[in-house]
């Protein structure tokens, strides 16, 4: 007996939504194991993981501010990788849409009218589209590969906020603390209800569905399909390989831009060293596990959100560090990507024995 | 189309001699729904060229890689010289003395010719004694290859002279040859045959697979032809006729195409003026002032072997590539300039030579690849930025009948169809539209012959009624059977395009060559 991987003649569209769910299944195995080998009991962990975190209403609030910016990054993603355009620097830029969305509240403190926060949105946009823009000339002018150019940036745009809080940004109140000044209510994104959770979550919702309708519906969307799938029928189609690099790079950095500038003035409210949990690396196994469509970016999004809580609770509950996340957050897209194999492949038990008996 | 006549009773020609090499009885092997062999025999004798004949899906290949090892049956028996026995793997296949050269080469480009040798011996053969010992070979057969040599800079008619030198080397009892002349020239194609008399001479069964009749009936002794995974039957293919032997295969007569008369030449609708373009690769060929007008009414072929500029000179017809303004002129108007969109736009229409992930997308159903070439030549395909899906499966049925386009369930995946299908759905998306000048790349490149007639007939009922049709082809008989005028293209220069009355077979080969016009033999290819 042996396994063998046989080529499917279609992909399978059963398998394709099955995939994320079998990794989600190999993953809570996998942890299952890792809590037992921590001397933990492996069903309380996961529930103090998974379970107890979706208990509360507080922290279902908590769960949509953080999924609220994957959800953001993660749409714009989808598009980069469906068109065979691999933007790794979300995180980089979220990071310059906080930026460049916190000079005005910060440099301009006084400025505070209706119009202050849709401009301090738009530069938000704007900054993480600036971003962007840096690996999509590169690639377009110089053919480098925007898989270093963009993540190098992430680690520019990390320093170059840290450097500010610690520099010129820092608050002249604020007892040499590494922060910046808080921002005022007309620089703060409303908050819905009466929790966390901020007008943020809407934006990501009418991007989910904005991009949803693109995608499926429109010819763009049709370009980014073809252009991901086969470049030369993209180029057979009148479609330009360069134009779509930075459409992809633009939308996702703007998008990314949007989720910075939302998380800083919706759920921080100032500048902080670290205004980000990974965000922006996260937002690539949503992008993936969502299956790189807008309505199962929504649902990864917020599994993903869950895993941060989690890690969170289980720091505090059982005393374990909290980069079990980041452990989650691996296995399941290491599970994910393998599972996506079963899309175009079956697996089929038996075959002929691989050793020949000879003449 | 004729009624299917009952096939004949296996003819009877000479009397076959030798000793038997490999039998195989009985085999069968099934590939899910599919029998692609049902209890197929087969005899190969020594010191005989057996062709082995069949549609494309017919079973050929799936034989052929039971009997190298590559597949194993699901039933039935392979004996060797008498002896049964399993062949589990192509190593196997060697060791017992069968040798195989492929249709499609596998060689690394950047290594020299005795490197890619080495790399299919068994470890340990000193480099220096292997150069020896292919120069000796290539020698004896007449094959002459320099083993320092980088295959890169080597055509493609060099480059199976290594794969049959390779397999010779492991001196093979039985060689296996998948359509070994469809890369070479009339004059290279020669070359071989004697190569190939020459080793059955020394007692070498040859297993030739191949689509081209007349030259089966030429070289082959015996001919085995299969249609649907069976056995139809066998014969001498000397005693044949190409068109009964045609008939076994396709198991209907096939139409001779209708060319109907002559029409007066009409306007050019194409034209090229001092085409160039540098080589935009390392593996690339520069095209260097190509001139050819094409007019309504005619259609115009450029023969020539692959890899010497057809693939470069259909982008900068498309539009892929641009030229200077004036090099490409459609219906009168510059277009070396413009985009593919806007070449559709202006009734133009291109066919190009790789069907799926150029010509069609592999993951995208057939409604969504219509609308890749055509959302935005007015077909309502695409209205206020937004597909019309309903539309697109609308066109999609019509291309499935009146093309005859078949499949496995409706509206499939592209990578789902078989090679003539989706040739016959990639030359019908761009036939529907009724272009005024039409430029194919390889029409029926791997296709069978029934869909194959099919698209010639279609080429040229759309040249008769009005439109300029250029078809870039390197199957002779098929530019002899279609094109009005001919020209020849070699290292991405062109000869001009002459009146097919006035070409032969043995002129072609010497332009390909790249033998300059007029003066025999003055430059020859590497």
């Amino acid at each position: 007996m042996r396994l063998e991987l046989e080529k499917r003649a279609e992909h399978s569209t059963a398998m394709a939504l099955l995939s994320p769910v079998i990794a989600l299944a190999l993953t809570l195995v996998s942890g299952a194991i890792l809590f037992a080998a921590l001397g933990e009991n492996p069903a309380e962990a996961l529930y103090v993981f998974f379970i107890e975190p979706l208990t509360a209403s507080w922290s279902l609030q908590e769960l949509v501010v953080k999924a609220t910016p994957l959800i953001l990054i993660g749409v714009g993603l989808a598009v980069c990788y469906l068109s065979n355009t691999w933007n790794i620097g979300g995180e980089g830029q979220f990071t310059a849409g906080a930026l460049a969305g916190s000079v005005l509240p910060i440099l301009f403190p006084d400025f505070q009218t209706p119009f202050t926060l849709p401009l301090m949105l738009l530069m938000g946009i704007a900054g993480g589209m600036a971003w962007a823009a840096i690996p999509a000339f590169l690639k377009v002018r110089f053919g480098t590969n925007e898989i270093l150019t963009s993540l190098m940036l992430v680690y520019i745009a990390l320093l170059l906020l840290d450097w500010l809080v610690r520099g010129p940004w820092r608050d002249p109140d604020g007892y040499n603390f590494p922060e910046s000044r808080i921002f005022s209510d007309a620089a703060s994104l409303p908050a819905l209800a009466d929790g966390r959770m901020h007008v943020g979550a809407i934006f990501a919702l009418i991007a989910v569905a904005a991009l949803a309708v693109v995608l499926m519906k429109s010819l763009k969307g049709f370009e980014i399909r073809v252009l991901g799938q086969a470049p030369r029928a993209g180029r057979f189609a009148g479609f330009s390989q360069n134009k779509m690099v930075w459409f992809a790079f633009l939308l996702s950095g703007g998008l990314a831009g949007l989720a910075g500038i939302s998380e800083v003035s919706g759920s921080i409210n100032q500048l902080t060293p670290v205004i980000s949990p990974g965000y922006g690396f996260t937002a690539i196994i949503v992008a993936f596990l969502g299956r790189l469509n807008p309505i199962g970016i929504l649902f990864s999004g917020l599994l993903l959100a869950l895993s941060y809580l989690g890690g969170e609770a289980a720091q505090v509950a059982l005393g374990i560090s909290d980069k079990t996340t980041r452990v989650f957050q691996g296995m399941l897209l290491f599970y994910v990507l393998a599972c996506d194999t079963l899309i175009l492949y079956r697996i089929r038990l038996g075959g002929p024995a691989a050793t020949g008996k000879g003449a | 189309m004729t009624a299917t006549t009952p096939t004949d009773p296996p003819a009877t020609g000479r009397e076959r001699q030798g000793e038997i090499l490999l039998e195989a009885r009985g085999i069968s092997k099934r590939f899910g729904e599919v029998l692609a062999n049902d209890t197929v025999s087969l005899t190969l004798r020594a010191g005989e060229i057996h062709a082995l004949l069949g549609e494309n899906g017919a079973g050929k290949s799936t034989l052929v890689k039971i009997l190298y090892g590559a597949l194993e049956p699901n039933g039935g028996t392979l004996h060797w010289q008498g002896r049964e026995v399993t062949i589990a793997s192509p190593a196997e296949a060697r060791q017992l003395g069968i040798g195989m050269v492929f249709q499609h080469f596998s060689l690394f480009e950047a290594l020299t010719v005795a490197e890619n040798i080495a790399l299919a011996l068994p470890k340990g053969t000193g480099m220096r004694e292997l150069s020896a010992r292919i120069r000796e070979v290539s020698r004896d057969y007449g094959l002459t290859l320099d083993p320092e040599a980088i295959v890169a800079d080597l055509p493609v008619g060099i480059r199976q002279r290594i794969e049959i030198v390779r397999c010779l080397l492991q001196e093979p009892r039985l060689i296996i040859m998948d359509e070994p002349t469809s890369v070479l020239t009339p004059q290279e194609a020669d070359q071989l045959f004697l190569t190939l008399e020459r080793l059955t001479s020394e007692g070498c069964a040859i297993l030739y697979i191949s689509h081209r009749l007349e030259e089966v009936k030429r070289i082959c002794h015996h001919a085995t032809v299969m249609r649907h995974g069976k056995v139809i039957a066998e014969c001498d293919p000397a005693q044949e006729t190409a068109a009964s032997l045609a008939r076994m295969m396709v198991g209907s007569a096939v139409h001779d195409l209708d060319r109907g008369p002559r029409p007066e030449a009409g306007a050019v609708r194409l034209e090229l003026r001092g085409l160039s373009a540098p080589a935009d690769g390392p593996f690339s060929v520069a095209i260097d002032n190509v001139d050819l007008k094409v007019r309504g009414g005619e259609i115009v072929a450029i023969a020539g072997i692959a890899g010497n500029g057809q693939g470069e000179l259909f982008n900068l017809l498309s539009g892929e590539r641009l030229s200077a303004p004036d090099a490409v002129q459609i219906d009168g108007q510059s277009a070396g300039r413009s985009s593919i969109t806007a070449r559709r736009r202006a009734g133009a229409a291109f066919v190009p030579e790789e069907r799926l992930g150029h010509g069609a997308v592999p993951g995208l159903r057939l409604s969504e690849n219509i609308v890749l070439t055509r959302h935005s030549t007015g077909d309502g395909l695409v209205r206020g930025g937004f597909v019309d899906r309903d539309r697109a499966g609308q066109l999609e049925q019509r291309l499935k009948n009146n093309f005859d386009v078949r499949m496995s369930h409706d509206d499939a995946e592209a990578r789902a169809l078989s090679g003539g299908n989706l040739q016959k759905f990639v030359i019908g998306r761009e036939l529907d539209r009724r272009p005024g000048v039409l430029v194919v790349n390889q029409p029926t490149w791997g296709v069978d012959a029934g869909a194959a007639a099919l698209i010639r007939q279609e080429l040229i009922d759309l040249s008769r009624q009005g439109s300029a049709v250029l078809v870039i082809s390197q199957d002779l008989d098929e530019i002899f059977e279609i094109a009005d005028r001919i020209a020849v293209i070699s290292r991405g220069r062109m000869s001009d395009a002459e009146p097919a009355e006035a070409m032969t077979r043995e002129r072609i080969g010497l332009l390909m060559g790249g033998m300059d016009e007029g003066q025999g033999g003055a430059t020859h290819a590497a």
